[in-house]
C-alpha cells in the first residue's frame, strides 16, 4: 500500500475537521461543568442529569420519537409497496410518472414540501398537531424508503416467487414466506433511514405542527434563541448518538444484504 | 404398459433408451384419454405470437420432450401449463378438466425451474417441505415424505444445509425433490440439465428416466438440447415460431422428419434438390443438378413426375470408398475437403460436382483402433447410398 504523502494527510485532516469539528465541540462542551458555553470549567455529566428534570424538553423528545416511529413505519410500508409495483410491473401506464413522483420529495426543497403540506392541511381544515407531522414526515421519507427497497428488488430472482406459487402458495403466502424474508434487510434499512430523517427534521415539522405538538429539534431551535446552554449541547449529543446508531445500523444491514445478494 | 420391467434397476444394465419401451404407445390408441390437452391455444405478447393455435395431447406416464430453438415458444407453452401465463385463445385441459382459469397454486402440476429457484433462506429440508406445508399436511407426514424424498435423490444427511452450500448437481436434485414430493400429475422440467457439466448431464438423464418410470409420473421436459430430448423422451415435439412441426418418438423424428426444418434441426443432414423424372411403385427417380440421376424408395410416394423435391440424406447413411462401387444404384464421385476426427467417429466433408459444387457430410464410425486412416485430404472418393437412405422432405 502506498503511504500517505504530507499533502494527502493534511487534506484528509482538514476535510474531517471541517465535517466533524463542530460536532466534536458540541459533544465536548456538553460535558462542561461551567454554565458558560465558551469557558471550559472541567468535566461533568451534570447537564445530562439536568435534562431529566427539563419537562418541556423531555416531552418534546418523547413526541419526536413517537412521530419518528409511526412515520417511519408508514413510509416503509408505502415505500416498499411502491418499490414492489415499480420493480414488478415494468410496463404500466404512467410508470415513469409514478416513479418520478415517488422520487420527487428527495430533491424538493423542504420549505416547499412543508408549505404545500401546510396549505393542504389548512384547505382540508385538518387540525394541526401530532398526526399532521406524522403524515408530513411519512410523505417526505417515503421516497427514500422506496429507493432503498427498490435497489434490493432489482436483483431479486422472480422465479423464486413463481416457484412458491407453483408449490401451492397463495400470493399472500408467497409474499410472507419468500419475498419478505428475502428483502427484509432492505426494508429494515429503509425503516431506519426514515426514522432518522424524521428524528432530525426541523423545517417540515415547523410548517405542519400545531399548538401542543413541539418536536425536539423545534424545542432546541427555540431554546437557542435564548442562548446556548450546555443542557442543549447534552440533548444534541444524545440525538447525534441516536442518529449515528440508526445510520450505522442501516448501512450494516444494506451491506449484509449486498453480500447475501451475490 | 409393462414399462417397469423394461427398465432394469442396475445402473450398468440400462441399455435401452426411452424411446424403445415397446408396448408403451398410448398416443396410437384412439381410446386413450390424454392427461394434458391443448386445444387451439394461442398466446401473444404484444405483436409477438409466442404460441400459435397449438393443439397437443400428452398421456399419463409419458416422458414428453419439447425441443426447439430459443424463442420458439417452448418456455411459454410450459408456463401456460404451470399457470404463469394465460392463453389469449383456446383452452388447456388436465385430466379432462379445463384448467385455463385455475391459478398456479391450485394446479396439480409442478415445475422444476431452469435456475432451480431454490429458496436461499431455507435449508434443503425446508425447501422440500415447502409445498407440503402449503397443503396443510400434518407435521409427521411432511417429515416422513421429505425424508423418503431425500433418500430417493441421494441427499440424506444434507437436509440442514443451505442451497449455497451445495454443488450444482446437488442443487438440481433438491429442485427435483421439491417438485416431486408434491406427487404432481404432471412434472414440468425447464432445461433440467442445462446447468450441469457433460458427464453429470449424462448420468442425470438416466436418473430422471428411472425416477419417472419408478414413480409412474408424467414428465414434460423443455430443452434446446436434442441429445437430451432424444435420450429421455418417449415422444418429442419439435417446435418453431409457436407451432408444433412434428410430434413423434425420437427415432421417427430422426428417420422420418415431417419437414425440412425438423430434418435440419435434429441431427446433421445433406440436402439435395431434384426433379422427379419417373415413379415406379415405391421407387422414385430424380434428376439432380449436382448428382445426376438418383433413386429412392419412398412409402406410397405422393409426388408426381415433374415435381421439384428436396431429398435429405443423413451423414451416417452414406458409404465412402476409393474405388467406384459397382453395385450401388446411387453413387457420385467427389473430393475430400475436410476431415474432423472425433474419436468415436470421423466426420468427412466431401465436395461433389467440382470446386463450386456441393459439400456432403459423411460420418464414419471408427470401429477399429487403427491409427492409420483410410482417407486423407484431397483424396478422390466415391459416395454411395441405398435407395432407402434418402427421404423426401416437405419444405
Amino acid at each position: 500500500m502506498r503511504r500517505f504523502g504530507a499533502f494527502h494527510l493534511a487534506a484528509l485532516v482538514a476535510g474531517f475537521a471541517f465535517l466533524y469539528l463542530p460536532i466534536v465541540a458540541l459533544v465536548a462542551y456538553s460535558f462542561n461543568a461551567s454554565r458558560l458555553v465558551t469557558v471550559w470549567g472541567g468535566f461533568s455529566t451534570h447537564w445530562y442529569g439536568a435534562l431529566l428534570s427539563n419537562q418541556p424538553l423531555l416531552d418534546a423528545a418523547w413526541l419526536t420519537i413517537r412521530v419518528a416511529l409511526v412515520s417511519a413505519t408508514l413510509a416503509t410500508v408505502l415505500g416498499t409497496l411502491a418499490a414492489l409495483a415499480l420493480a414488478r410491473y415494468r410496463i404500466f401506464t404512467g410508470r415513469t410518472l409514478f416513479s418520478g413522483m415517488v422520487m420527487a420529495p428527495l430533491v424538493m426543497p423542504e420549505v416547499i414540501t412543508g408549505l404545500s403540506l401546510l396549505l393542504l392541511f389548512v384547505a382540508g381544515d385538518v387540525e394541526r398537531g401530532y398526526w399532521t407531522v406524522v403524515i408530513a414526515h411519512a410523505t417526505f421519507s417515503l421516497g427514500f424508503a422506496c429507493i432503498v427497497v427498490q435497489a434490493r428488488l432489482a436483483g431479486f430472482d422472480r422465479s423464486l416467487e413463481e416457484a412458491a406459487r407453483d408449490l401451492g402458495a397463495t400470493p399472500a403466502e408467497t409474499f410472507r414466506t419468500v419475498t419478505l424474508p428475502l428483502i427484509w434487510p432492505a426494508v429494515a434499512a429503509a425503516w431506519m433511514l426514515a426514522f432518522t430523517l424524521s428524528l432530525d427534521d426541523l423545517v417540515i415539522a415547523s410548517f405542519t405542527t400545531g399548538p401542543g405538538a413541539t418536536t425536539l429539534p423545534m424545542r432546541l431551535y427555540s431554546a437557542i434563541r435564548l442562548g446556548v446552554t450546555p443542557e442543549i449541547n447534552a440533548a444534541c449529543t444524545i440525538m447525534i448518538a441516536a442518529v449515528a446508531v440508526a445510520v450505522i445500523g442501516a448501512s450494516l444491514l444494506m451491506k449484509r444484504d449486498a453480500l447475501a445478494g451475490r | 404398459m409393462n414399462r417397469d420391467s423394461s427398465r432394469p434397476e442396475a445402473a450398468g444394465r440400462r441399455a435401452s433408451p426411452g424411446s424403445v419401451r415397446r408396448d408403451f404407445q398410448p398416443w396410437n390408441d384412439p381410446a386413450a384419454k390424454p392427461l394434458v390437452e391443448f386445444r387451439n391455444v394461442t398466446k401473444r405478447f404484444g405483436a409477438v405470437v409466442a404460441v400459435d393455435r397449438l393443439s397437443l395431447s400428452i398421456h399419463a406416464r409419458e416422458f414428453f420432450a419439447l425441443l426447439g430453438p430459443s424463442g420458439c415458444g417452448k418456455t411459454t407453452l410450459m408456463r401456460l401449463l404451470a399457470g404463469f401465463e394465460q392463453p389469449d385463445e383456446g383452452e388447456i385441459l388436465l385430466d379432462g378438466i379445463d384448467i385455463t382459469a385455475v391459478p398456479p397454486h391450485r394446479r396439480p402440476v409442478n415445475m422444476m425451474f431452469q435456475s432451480y429457484a431454490l429458496f436461499p433462506h431455507m435449508s434443503v429440508g425446508d425447501n422440500i417441505a415447502y409445498g407440503l406445508k402449503r397443503e396443510g399436511l400434518p407435521k409427521v407426514e411432511i417429515a416422513a415424505r421429505v425424508d423418503a424424498m431425500l433418500g430417493r435423490v441421494r441427499l440424506k444427511g444434507m437436509e440442514k444445509r443451505r442451497p449455497d452450500q451445495l454443488s450444482g448437481g446437488q442443487r438440481q436434485r433438491v429442485a427435483l425433490a421439491r417438485a416431486l414430493v408434491k406427487q404432481p400429475k404432471l412434472l414440468l422440467l425447464d432445461e433440467p440439465l442445462g446447468a450441469l457439466d457433460k458427464k453429470l448431464r449424462e448420468e442425470t438423464q438416466y436418473e430422471l428416466m428411472d425416477l419417472q418410470a419408478d414413480l409412474g409420473l408424467t414428465f414434460m421436459v423443455v430443452t434446446h438440447d436434442q441429445d437430451e430430448a432424444m435420450t429421455m423422451a418417449d415422444r418429442m415435439a419439435v417446435m418453431d415460431h409457436g407451432r408444433l412441426l412434428q410430434i413423434a418418438p425420437p427415432d421417427l423424428i430422426y428417420e422420418a422428419p415431417a419437414s425440412r426444418f425438423v430434418a435440419e434441426f435434429v441431427g446433421d443432414i445433406n440436402l439435395i434438390a431434384g426433379k422427379v423424372t419417373a415413379i415406379e411403385g415405391d421407387l422414385v427417380t430424380l434428376e439432380s443438378q449436382t448428382l445426376g440421376v438418383i433413386e429412392l424408395d419412398e412409402d406410397a410416394p405422393t409426388c408426381r413426375p415433374g415435381d421439384a423435391l428436396t431429398v435429405g440424406l443423413r451423414p451416417e447413411k452414406i458409404a465412402l470408398s476409393h474405388d467406384e462401387p459397382a453395385q450401388a444404384i446411387n453413387k457420385v464421385a467427389g473430393e475430400i475437403w475436410d476431415i474432423g476426427y472425433l474419436g468415436d467417429m470421423t466426420m468427412v466433408q466431401v465436395m461433389v460436382g467440382g470446386d463450386d459444387g456441393k459439400l456432403f457430410k459423411v460420418s464414419l464410425t471408427n470401429r477399429t483402433r487403427r491409427i492409420e486412416r483410410p482417407f486423407a485430404w484431397e483424396d478422390k472418393v466415391w459416395l454411395s447410398w441405398d435407395v432407402e437412405a434418402g427421404m423426401v422432405l416437405a419444405s
